[in-house]
């Protein structure tokens, strides 16, 4: 029925579109044609011919009217309403150039913010992995342990078993696979180059299950995954076949020293495709069977209670993410009960790609959501700006209107000819906005500050979906900002119009009032953003001087990495010892210690199982700690108050009893606040001896709630990996050149990492995240305080020059100029005030969405309102001064005689 | 150029069907013809006809075509589509239901 309808109607409406000329000639032809045999008619009944003629027309009606009546029957006059609108409203653009681009520049600054965003946030959180197909169907994997604070995701979520791994690969229906992606690093030498490279250790199923096919070589095989070290093969990304092996074929079966041990390169990854990790690019895959060769902690593969894996799977389709967590969740609690030893107190939760807990999408998402909301307030203020623009162009268009409603323009048809004109500039400004947004597809990586040597990839993504967004973010901007004047346009009284131009006074009726109502819309809408650049600057400020509960300042930190200059444990640790030795006798050096992890470090604590006597957990509690393996001399150099026992020595080493340094907050939660020292603590099932309590420190972020933690020494759970930290007044330059000096003579191939204060080292990990989100807000927030200032500026010019006789008169009677002066620009001041007072509510409610970025300060700090308060007073003195001077010079005399 | 407001919304649409079902006419005719079948009961002004005639096309109920006519000028004829044909055959139907109810209501009231 529809289709057949279609088959008779579709032909109509191509003709009326485009042989419109014709569909009009047969019009007019079929009415003379009806009144000529009318006329016939009247004739052939005797009527005289002037007589017959005008007995047919009047019969008929007017002709102009029905053909028009006829033509708004094809049902296309829309769309070439649309067209006529737009040549008339491209015309009037060109018209007035200043307007235009003035116009177009404020929306595309509003709609590039946005695409730009939104670019972001499909880059990294959406859709973060280019390459890979259907990524909505892709969750991340995190375990859970009892009793942690689910809300904290640094101390809330563990990696998961292998055995785990396979057993919920196993049992999973919902899933069509699971994948490992755990990322390491290492150091990468081709040729004469060497530097840090990230790999990840995947399952063999990896390439397969993410529907990325290598372009040399071939993927893992599934026996890829099994025995120990068995498989020594890596598949290499495209960037790194080109960077390092020139592009090579030949690369295939070429063997890598990777950590020491030779992999032969089986495959290269596309081009485009950089592994499944946010925030870094992969350089190179291992297969699972590798992993004792790259994560820490030894041989995990057969060990239910050795967590190591991050990963992703990949559900069914139609099977929702609440579905599949069911279902892992039974798995979960069979595989606790089944194996209580190691899985009790353990869950499973999956994430969407943008919450996943072990990537920098975790970190970035916040700052994402508020850039997205910053950005749209961004996009309201140049409506605003953009709508009043427009109002004093309909102003200037008054007559132009008046006319076409006087001869029997419907308002209607004003409004969409308005709506139509702001379209083409909102058209305008989005294809500008794309171009600006594509430039900016990097710019986050500029500010995200990470560790030396590391390469960063945060990248926003330009797909269908972005365009859709900003066509999307074109038209609403064009009804916000045109809808507005388009009304007031269209309401113009035809008769008071059509009288002499009438002379406002400042601040007074219709037009002015709507104008005044969007500069305060926009002096609120920047104090918000004001507000909430300022509160994070004043977080950052904290951050910077915050005390991390080590000393920072005068503890430099470097490294040197043994792991993949292939030592074995016995070569290690002699040439740990030589260093320590070599380095204590520097010039400078208060003392110095080894570390596995440097706090703060993007390196995870290794986490353990704990008993403690006089400790009944609950039934289903395990109690845990996280825990460090730190060299003797560490708390000394450190800066870390022991209050009570001692600290680790060269003694308590491989043949010595257990010994282990617990904090406060241990001493809190298991032995109720007594002193330990001396007291058995139980870690895996070995028993150890607390020799001292440490006072709490932070370990990893300064956001971090405090938790139990305890430091084991070097040499008693030993790590070939070392962080070095040296206690020293030197600066981090010369003691570089002394420790990379001490570092050669015992071993020419190796070089310690960058040298820098341990201050240097936490900011880097601490400020990522709030970096961007000030770097951005600041960005934002300014180029919002552009926007108002030159909408207020606009404002008070107009009204000046729409009042010049007023003024002007006042002048004559007597006014001075400063009086004038201050009309004008008390006038100013009011609106200022007033946005400023909306905003300042606004914003009491809206900072709080900020608030788990802010470090102690308060989401409604009143110095923070205050300076965005003085910030907005000059903003708007510096907007309406050059108006108000200019209204003051007015020569009444000559104003008057206009 | 008044609209045919005396019309019971629609019916102006089933008149100029039902007198192209009988046979192709053009605009002229089909005038003609409305005034001859109903007389001085429905007024139907020729300015209402041909917004009507173009609705019905474009709905495509009705097709057009240029042709000769009686005394040999081009004219444009308008004839029933096979979708006008169904459509005719459904507003009747809906039309005698209406009229039935609306004849027994009148009946009722008299009574």
């Amino acid at each position: 029925m529809r289709f057949e309808h279609w088959f008779y109607t579709v032909p109509l409406r191509i003709r009326s579109l485009f042989r419109r000329g014709q569909a009009d000639r047969e019009l007019r032809e079929e009415i003379r044609d009806h009144l000529e045999q009318q006329i016939e008619r009247n004739l052939a009944g005797g009527m005289p011919p002037e007589e017959a003629r005008y007995s047919a027309l009047r019969s008929l009606g007017g002709t102009t009217q029905i053909e028009e009546q006829c033509r708004e029957k094809r049902r296309v006059n829309y769309i070439q309403d649309f067209f006529q609108d737009l040549r008339y409203g491209l015309r009037q653009l060109r018209r007035s150039p200043g307007f235009s681009i003035l116009a177009v520049l404020c929306l595309t600054l509003g709609i590039g913010a946005n695409a730009a965003a939104f670019s972001w946030i499909e880059g990294i959180l959406l859709r973060p992995f280019p390459g890979v197909a259907h990524q909505e169907r892709l969750v991340a994997i995190s375990g859970t342990k009892f009793g942690n604070d689910t809300k904290n995701i640094e101390s809330g979520y563990t990696n998961l078993s292998w055995p785990d791994w396979l057993d919920f690969q196993r049992s999973c229906t919902l899933f069509d696979s699971f994948i490992v992606s755990r990322i390491m690093g290492t150091t990468l030498s081709v040729g004469e180059r060497a530097e840090n490279v990230s790999g990840s250790v995947v399952s063999a199923n990896y390439f397969e299950a993410l529907g990325v096919h290598p372009v040399l070589g071939r993927g893992f095989e599934p026996a890829e995954d099994f025995g120990r070290n068995a498989h020594p093969v890596t598949v290499i990304s495209y960037w790194m076949w080109q960077q390092r092996f020139h592009g090579d074929p030949r690369v295939l079966g070429r063997a890598q020293l990777l950590n020491a041990v030779p992999h032969t390169i089986i495959g290269v990854a596309p081009e485009g495709f950089y592994g499944t990790f946010v925030g870094y690019p992969i350089g190179f895959w291992v297969p699972s069977s590798m992993q004792e060769t790259f994560v820490p902690g030894g041989y995990k593969l057969e060990d239910r209670s050795g967590l190591w894996i991050e990963g992703y799977a990949r559900l069914k389709p139609g099977v929702s993410i609440e579905q599949a967590q069911q279902q892992i969740s039974v798995v979960a609690k069979r595989l606790e009960s089944d194996y209580f030893s190691t899985n009790r107190g353990r869950g499973v939760k999956l994430f969407s790609l943008a919450e996943t807990p072990f990537s920098q999408a975790g970190n970035l998402r916040p700052t994402l959501q508020i850039t997205l909301a910053v950005v749209f307030l961004v996009l309201l203020i140049a409506c605003a700006n953009v709508s009043s623009l427009l109002l004093v162009r309909s102003l200037a268009r008054r007559h132009e209107m008046t006319v076409r409603l006087a001869v029997g323009a419907r308002r209607g048809r004003l409004v969409k000819q308005m709506l139509t004109e702001g379209l083409i500039l909102s058209t305008l400004a989005a294809a500008g906005g794309l171009v600006l947004a594509y430039w900016c597809r990097n710019a986050l990586v500029t500010v995200f500050s990470p560790g030396a040597g590391a390469t960063v990839r945060l990248r926003g993504e330009m797909d269908w979906r972005v365009f859709v967004f900003s066509a999307s973010v074109c038209v609403v901007s064009t009804l916000l900002f045109g809808l507005v004047p388009a009304m007031q346009t269209s309401k113009a009284d035809l008769s008071g119009a059509l009288k002499a131009e009438s002379t406002t006074a400042l601040g007074g009726r219709g037009k002015s009032r709507v104008r005044s109502g969007l500069v305060l819309a926009q002096v609120s809408l920047s104090f918000i953003l004001v507000v909430g650049a300022v509160l994070l600057l004043q977080s950052l400020q904290r951050i910077r001087t915050a005390d991390p509960g080590f000393s920072a300042d005068n503890v430099l930190a470097s490294g040197v990495n043994l792991v993949s200059a292939g030592y074995d444990p016995q070569r290690a640790k002699t040439f740990q010892d030589a260093l320590i030795d070599r380095v204590q006798t520097l010039a400078g050096v208060e003392s110095v210690a080894l570390a596995r992890v440097r706090p703060f470090s993007y390196l995870p604590y290794f986490s353990a199982a704990i008993a403690v006597d006089g400790y009944t957990p609950s039934p289903d509690e395990q109690p845990e700690a996280e825990y460090n393996q730190v060299g003797p001399g560490y708390f000394t150099t450190m800066g870390i108050p022991l209050l009570s026992g001692r600290e680790f020595t060269r003694a308590d080493n491989e043949s010595a009893p257990l010994v282990a340094i617990v904090n406060e907050k241990m001493v809190a939660q298991y032995w109720h606040g007594e002193n330990p020292v001396g007291r058995r603590l139980l870690v895996k099932g070995q028993t150890m001896r607390v020799i001292g309590v440490a006072k709490l420190a932070k370990y990893s972020s300064f956001g971090e709630a405090p938790r139990p933690f305890f430091y084991v020494p070097l040499r008693q759970d030993f790590s070939k990996g070392l962080g070095l930290m040296i206690r020293t007044s030197q600066d981090p330059g010369t003691m570089a050149a002394a420790l990379a000096h001490e570092v050669r003579a015992l071993d020419p191939n190796l070089a310690p990492s960058e040298v820098i204060t341990m201050r240097q080292y936490i900011l880097r990990s601490a400020l990522s995240s709030q970096q961007i989100a000030v770097t951005l807000l600041t960005i934002f927030g300014g180029l919002a305080l552009l926007l108002a200032a030159v909408g207020l500026y606009g404002v008070m010019s107009f009204a000046v020059s729409q009042s010049t006789r007023e003024l002007a008169l006042r002048m004559a009677l007597g006014a001075r100029g400063s009086e004038v002066l201050r009309l004008v620009m008390s006038h100013g001041f009011a609106l200022t005030v007033g946005g400023v007072a909306l905003g300042a509510v606004a914003a009491l409610a809206l900072t709080q969405l900020i608030g788990n970025l802010l470090y102690k300060v308060n989401p409604h700090d009143p110095l923070a309102f205050g300076c965005a308060f003085l910030v907005m007073m000059i903003v708007s003195l510096a907007a309406c001064f050059l108006p108000a001077w200019r209204a003051s010079r007015i020569d009444p005399i000559l104003a008057l005689k206009e | 150029m008044s609209k045919p407001s005396d019309l019971v919304q629609g019916t102006l649409d089933l008149l100029v069907l039902k007198i192209l079902a009988l046979q192709p006419l053009n605009g002229w005719a089909i005038s003609q013809r409305l005034k001859q079948i109903s007389g001085e009961v429905l007024q139907v002004s020729d300015g209402s006809l041909y917004p009507a005639l173009h609705k019905l096309e474009q709905e495509g109920w009705i097709t057009a075509e240029w042709k000769p006519s009686e005394n040999n000028r081009r004219a444009k004829f308008y004839s029933l589509t096979r979708l006008g044909r169904k459509h005719l055959a459904k507003e009747t139907a809906n039309w005698d239901r209406l009229s039935a109810a609306i004849s027994t209501i009148v009946k009722l009231k008299e009574a």
